[in-house]
């Protein structure tokens, strides 16, 4: 820059000029209106009196009190349980795979990322559907048994392990591919000189890969439990009406009861229960080193 | 590396392991196309009788017509405009050091993480507060709340490893802004952008949570679906679900073929330009 003067002006002016600024600015205005103004509204909605469909009334408590007294807080506890057994497992199935892809298949390890990463790219439901379909009385799965076996198992549709199973099915991508990441960022050496220290197989995986691993982890676990604690479509085309998780409360709240202020104030509780594992998260890890691997 | 019997065994195990779990992600969809060539109104396995009368009664429906047609419009535009605003946002989020930078890439990735229903209902909301009627135009709008930092997020894994020396130096021998942008940065950046746009289109094409509650009267491919299998069964389910799967499959060895053909003669052109 040339001479003081500029500089006089205040940071204010340059750092407006700054490339990176000027770039980020269309998605920052764009998240602003679409993302931020929602969001805040829901927050005023929330603090609305119940059955109301404007945000100029006085502001009231009323909708976080009846969500105790409601017992809406029961949809929360299956979420929440849900979210809990979902990771877990994914965890347990994934975690083979992902230390498979990152230091055994070599070349092969692009195939399994494709093969797991299409089914992201068909929709949900119609995958969920096909399961409908296998798990259903007289379905793929019934029929297979009554025919070669003479058996029926006809109750395994609309269950609570249906749901979780599909809860897996869907989610395992999100945990997979940080997962792989994680394991990547152990170096082998590592592992070698623990071995030769004398460190027995469980000692190297729980003293050295698992706290290596740790950032993969966190990502892969924390984004699964957000989007088990928000999800709709597999607790009602896997599970009928055996449960109802958070997200089925707040969309027959706005929807068939016309309560916004009620699903505002059930919206504000899952987004602040995900916004906090979410801030925890990212205080604790470094985006550019994970994507950028700098 | 030598390699001992257990550890032998233990890769092995993990072999097995992820093609048993890699069958289990592909046996919905082989129980959805069996279900589309099945004769009866409500599905029973076995399938007694086999036909394709659901597929061309699905294809010469009106209704099935128009579903694809919102669909693909959305998903075209969503693609478009994701990948416009998505470029200048990857350069900002792994290109340029500034200043809030940091804060920048937490806010920009937050709407991922976001339940897309909720997002869904709270842009509802919006909508009919600014007083606009919602419509698959509202949809495109929805889905880029979620897509953009999606697209974001891809573009930036390309961004990461380009070099910045590249655009000094076409600078320094005197090229404009305007030529160092399409000469340098795109072309180097592109398979970023492709990839970008690949998921930005299917994510768009297969959508349903936020769909559902920012189309309005409109309806996409996913949300009849899903009002079929609540409702109760139909042939159709099976039939459209398929459908739509070729598609994707199309689309993504569309895509592959293109990329290997544009590789191939990057490299020979490379290779040319190394000779002479």
């Amino acid at each position: 820059m040339a001479g003081g003067k500029a500089e006089r002006h205040g940071d204010h002016v340059s750092w407006f000029r700054q490339p990176g600024v000027l770039a980020a600015l269309p998605v920052s205005l764009f998240l602003l209106v679409g993302f931020a103004g929602p969001l805040l509204m829901v927050i005023g909605y929330s603090f609305m009196p119940p059955r109301t469909f404007s945000l100029d009334q006085a502001p009231t408590l009323a909708n976080y009190v009846s969500v105790v007294t409601d017992s809406y807080y029961l949809s929360f506890v299956w979420s929440l349980w849900l979210a809990v057994v979902t990771v877990v497992l994914l965890f347990l199935i994934c975690y083979p795979i992902a230390y498979g892809m990152a230091k055994l298949f070599g070349r092969w390890a692009n195939l399994v990322t494709a093969a797991v990463a299409i089914p992201i790219l068909i929709s949900e439901n119609i995958r969920l559907f096909g399961w409908v379909l296998i798990l259903l009385k007289n379905g793929i799965f019934d029929g297979t048994m009554q025919t070669l076996f003479g058996v029926s198992v006809s109750g395994l549709l609309y269950t609570v392990p249906a749901i979780i199973f599909g809860l897996v099915y869907v989610y395992l991508p999100f945990m997979l591919f940080p997962l792989v990441i994680g394991i990547t960022m152990i170096p082998d050496a590592l592992k070698e000189a623990a071995s030769d220290l004398g460190a027995s197989r469980w000692q190297i995986f729980r003293e050295v890969e698992l706290p290596l691993a740790m950032p993969g982890i966190m990502i892969g676990g924390i984004l699964t439990f957000i989007l088990v604690l928000g999800s709709l479509a597999e607790s009602k085309i896997l599970g009928g009406q055996v449960i109802v998780m958070i997200s089925d409360d707040i969309e027959s709240a706005f929807t068939f009861a016309q309560n916004w202020p009620k699903g505002s104030v059930l919206s504000v509780l899952l987004l602040a229960l995900s916004g906090l594992i979410v801030f925890v998260l990212f205080r604790r890890i470094d985006l550019d080193r994970i994507i950028g691997r700098r | 590396m030598e390699l001992s019997a257990s550890q032998r065994l233990t890769r092995t195990i993990i072999v097995i392991w992820t093609c048993v779990v890699i069958f289990f992600l592909y046996v919905p969809m082989a129980a959805i196309i069996l279900a589309s060539f099945s004769k009866q109104r409500y599905f029973r396995f076995p399938i007694s009788t086999w036909t394709t009368e659901w597929y061309t009664k699905t294809l010469e429906s009106l209704s099935v017509r128009d579903l694809l047609w919102t669909s693909l419009s959305v998903a075209l535009l969503v693609t478009l405009f994701s990948v416009l605003l998505a470029f200048f946002g990857a350069l900002a989020f792994a290109r340029y050091e500034w200043k809030g930078r940091k804060l920048y890439q937490r806010l920009v990735l937050l709407p991922i993480f976001f339940p897309q229903a909720v997002l869904g209902l709270a842009l509802l909301l919006w909508f009919s507060a600014i007083g606009v009627t919602t419509s698959w135009q509202t949809a495109v709008f929805a889905h880029m709340i979620w897509i953009v930092p999606i697209v974001v997020l891809i573009m930036s894994i390309q961004v990461y490893s380009f070099d910045p020396a590249l655009e000094e130096a076409a600078f320094d021998l005197g090229a404009s802004r305007w030529q160092v942008l399409r000469e340098i940065t795109l072309p180097i950046l592109s398979p970023g952008i492709i990839s970008g746009g690949i998921f930005a289109f299917l994510l768009s094409w297969g959508n349903f949570p936020l769909s559902l509650f920012s189309t309005g009267a409109d309806q996409t491919v996913p949300e009849w679906l899903y009002a079929k299998m609540v409702s109760g069964y139909t042939p159709q389910v099976p039939t459209l679900g398929s459908l739509t799967m070729s598609g994707a499959t199309v689309f993504l060895i569309v895509v592959y073929i293109a990329w290997l053909a544009l590789t191939a003669r990057s490299r020979r052109m490379r290779g040319r330009a190394a000779a002479e």
